[in-house]
């Protein structure tokens, strides 16, 4: 108590006190999840976003839709049965920020790619209500009307090389055409393919004289969860997993 | 009590009071439009401004940000004066905290409803909202710690300690999680720095700290001012603070991985996140005990004095949402929990039941005194808000965990083929009626709300209701024999 009658007259000795405490605990949990080579397993497939996909994923973080859509689903038997095999941490390893979530007023979405067609999602955004007559989604009409912004994909590639994503040289210059290759099945989309396997090439709002934001947020659900594949494992051991 | 009223800054902590109560009516109304969003969705108005995505972030920093926020440098500037007997430090600086820190709410607020975010939650400003907060924050600090040093005590008061490890905790915690990398310098958009699991991480010990800084720490420093001011008496034990205050900010920071149990978080980390959220029980209710025991020989000013009744019930919720809280950091009750409405329920039950409340009860407190009145307008509002308001939070959380629970047991629900009995959108639909009554709870509360406005201006113009039984324990004026045992 006597050293603490010393703090209580030392404004400066207490707040060095103060930043001492409160850092013990975030350094333990927080610095071994970048030292520690298990954290993150790696396992085949994962790649970063196409443009396209990206620009979609901007769109689903500015419209806050992790506010109702978790993407991490947990290893129980009724998520698993539910939403498919359980989330792994290198299925996010590109995710800045990762979009993980707290709150399922809506489903989860970490493998909704594929679930639905194209078709369903646009009319879903269109009016929610048309197909799921209980949901308390909001529309999301306007997405389909506004043309995507997409000039500037390259300097968005180049950012996210800057805090890790590897997206190589080659990425970056094909970052304006590989969006409009994605959105254009009749067109020539082999780079595209060979810089982003498994891409989703499609019309996806149906509507080909222009690229919408609700092309780019419907070509960022479809891929949700389809990198790895888990064909083949059970749940509880995904491919390359131990 | 060489110093009077005259020698400290009133005139920042009269603006930043005026800002707590108008951001709060603010906020209290976008969360009732958001509630009723859920309950009804054609209120979401098919616009993007009016979305549920991009409202709820709103509300939410509308209630943390500016409601708490404006609160907390409202309090902090107060108490640092009296217990100091020292004048706010830093000339022009205080004033400087208080523009730009109404700056950076509107900015943020903006932002939010023109869809410029980062969709972490509870720190969605992106990048210049951010640095501008940085700005305003050292400013904070600094005005904090040069009153501290100009102090005639010569001891720092309990509230003070509080009051500092959450200015500087929280700045830590904010520019950390912050990192990120702007996309070009005109623009808004940026990446942050860290990704997934590291980012998951990051977010959540500034997640779970905002609540255990920002909403905890410096609301314990009101409490351990305003408590012992209102009830005439000192402090229960200062043992008890010594020890209530060092475990608090020990443990608190590491209950973050409690929000990330059975996610692709290591399970080492989420152990420790569930071991130390137990832990946490200890130190809280040494707290709740430390506050409501100040009340021992004057339990009886609880019938006459609604004002404080507000700050004892608050302290008790405080107790309540801090026993839930743990219970929810068990992993077995986190599977069922994690991802329903019980998770808002417990957040409301502390911070309309706690952070509110405590609020509530120094705005009762501080306004009379600021604007140099008499008394309050009218004590029986005082009641009238406080009782409307309970109701509200009763309804909100009860509602909560029954829509909670539910959900959590039909997501999880065999039948006797042992197929999922539930398709998701039958437990949305299982939700309607609690959302309603949610609702309900929230209009109650914004209802109290409002009374409050009318009767903190009517006692700023120096009205006073005719007809009302004068409270003599009534604390309320400057300096009273009943007081000298209390902090200055």
């Amino acid at each position: 108590m006597s050293f603490h009658k010393k703090l209580e007259r030392n404004s400066l000795l207490m707040l060095v006190c103060i930043i001492l405490v409160v850092a013990i605990g975030g350094i333990v949990e927080i610095v071994p999840l970048f030292t520690i080579e298990s954290t993150i397993k790696q396992v085949k497939g994962v790649r970063p976003y196409s443009p396209l996909e990206l620009a979609g994923r901007n769109i689903y973080i500015r419209e806050g839709c992790y506010v109702c859509h978790s993407q991490m689903i947990r290893a129980f038997r009724d998520e698993v049965e539910r939403y498919g095999p359980y989330s792994l941490a290198a299925e996010s390893m590109y995710d800045h920020p990762f979009q993980w979530g707290s709150k399922r007023t809506g489903p989860d979405l970490a493998r909704v790619g594929g679930k639905y067609s194209n078709e369903w999602h646009v009319e879903h955004f269109l009016d929610p209500r048309e197909l799921v007559p209980e949901s308390v989604m909001p529309p999301y009409s306007f997405m389909a009307d506004a043309d995507l912004d997409y000039e500037d994909m390259a300097a968005h590639l180049k950012t996210n090389r800057h805090v890790g994503v590897p997206y190589t040289d080659e990425m970056v210059a094909y970052a304006v055409a590989d969006v409009e290759a994605q959105v254009d099945p009749d067109g020539d989309i082999e780079g595209l393919m060979a810089r982003y396997p498994k891409a989703v090439v499609a019309n996806f709002d149906g509507d080909s004289s222009r690229i919408t934001e609700m092309d780019a947020l419907i070509a960022y659900l479809q891929m949700l969860g389809t990198l790895v594949d888990f064909t083949g494992t059970s749940a509880a051991q995904p491919d390359g997993e131990d | 009590m060489a110093s009077t009223s005259s020698d400290y800054n009133y005139g920042v902590v009269r603006l930043f009071t005026i800002a707590t109560v108008l951001w709060g009516v603010v906020g209290f109304l976008v969360g009732v439009v958001i509630a009723l969003q859920l309950a009804f969705p054609v209120l979401n108005l098919d616009l993007s401004y009016t979305s549920f995505g991009r409202l709820r972030p709103l509300h939410t920093s509308a209630v943390i940000f500016a409601f708490g926020g404006n609160a907390l440098f409202a309090t902090s500037y107060f108490i640092v004066q009296r217990t100091c007997r020292a004048r706010l430090w830093g000339g022009p600086l205080p004033m400087f905290t208080f523009i730009g820190y109404q700056i950076f709410i509107v900015a943020a607020a903006v932002s939010y409803v023109t869809g410029v975010t980062q969709s972490k939650e509870y720190a969605e400003p992106e990048w210049f909202v951010d640095a501008w907060l940085t700005i305003v924050w050292v400013a904070y600090l600094l005005v904090f710690l040069g009153t501290l040093w100009r102090r005639k005590e010569p001891h720092i008061y309990v509230a003070n300690w509080f009051f500092l490890a959450f200015i500087v905790t929280v700045a830590i915690l904010h520019i950390l999680n912050n990192l990120a990398w702007p996309v070009s310098f005109l623009g808004a958009k940026s990446y942050v720095m860290f990704s997934g699991v590291q980012d998951a991480m990051l977010q959540w010990w500034y997640g779970h700290n905002a609540v255990g800084f920002f909403l905890t720490a410096g609301f314990l420093g009101i409490m351990y001012y305003f408590v012992p001011k209102r009830a005439g008496r000192p402090v229960y034990s200062y043992r008890l603070s010594i020890v209530h205050f060092w475990s608090l900010i020990f443990l608190y920071i590491w209950a973050g991985p409690h929000h990330l149990h059975y996610t692709a978080l290591p399970d080492w980390a989420q152990t420790l996140g569930m071991t130390f959220s137990i832990m946490l029980w200890m130190p809280s209710w040494g707290g709740m005990i430390n506050g409501l025991m100040t009340l021992r020989g004057s339990w009886d000013k609880l019938r006459t004095d609604p004002v404080l009744r507000m700050l004892v019930v608050s302290v008790g919720f405080y107790g309540m949402s801090t026993f839930e809280g743990p219970v929810m950091a068990i992993k077995a009750v986190n599977a069922l929990s994690h991802y329903t409405d019980w998770t808002i329920g417990h957040v409301h039950s502390g911070a309309l039941g706690w952070v509110a409340f405590v609020s509530f009860g120094a705005m009762y407190h501080l306004v009379p005194v600021l604007w140099q009145r008499e008394r309050l307008y009218s004590l029986r509002l005082v009641s009238l808000h406080f009782w409307i308001a309970t109701v509200g939070i009763v309804l909100y959380i009860t509602a909560m965990w029954v829509s909670g629970i539910m959900q959590g047991l039909m997501w999880r629900a065999y039948d006797e083929l042992g197929f999922l009995q539930y398709s998701f959108v039958e437990s949305v639909e299982a939700m309607h009626p609690y959302y309603i009554i949610r609702a309900l709870g929230g209009i109650l509360f914004l209802l109290g709300a409002l009374i409050m406005v009318y009767n903190l201006w009517r006692t700023m113009r120096g009205d006073i209701r005719a007809g009302e039984p004068v409270v003599a324990s009534d604390p309320t004026t400057e300096v009273t024999p009943a007081t000298a045992a209390a902090p200055n």
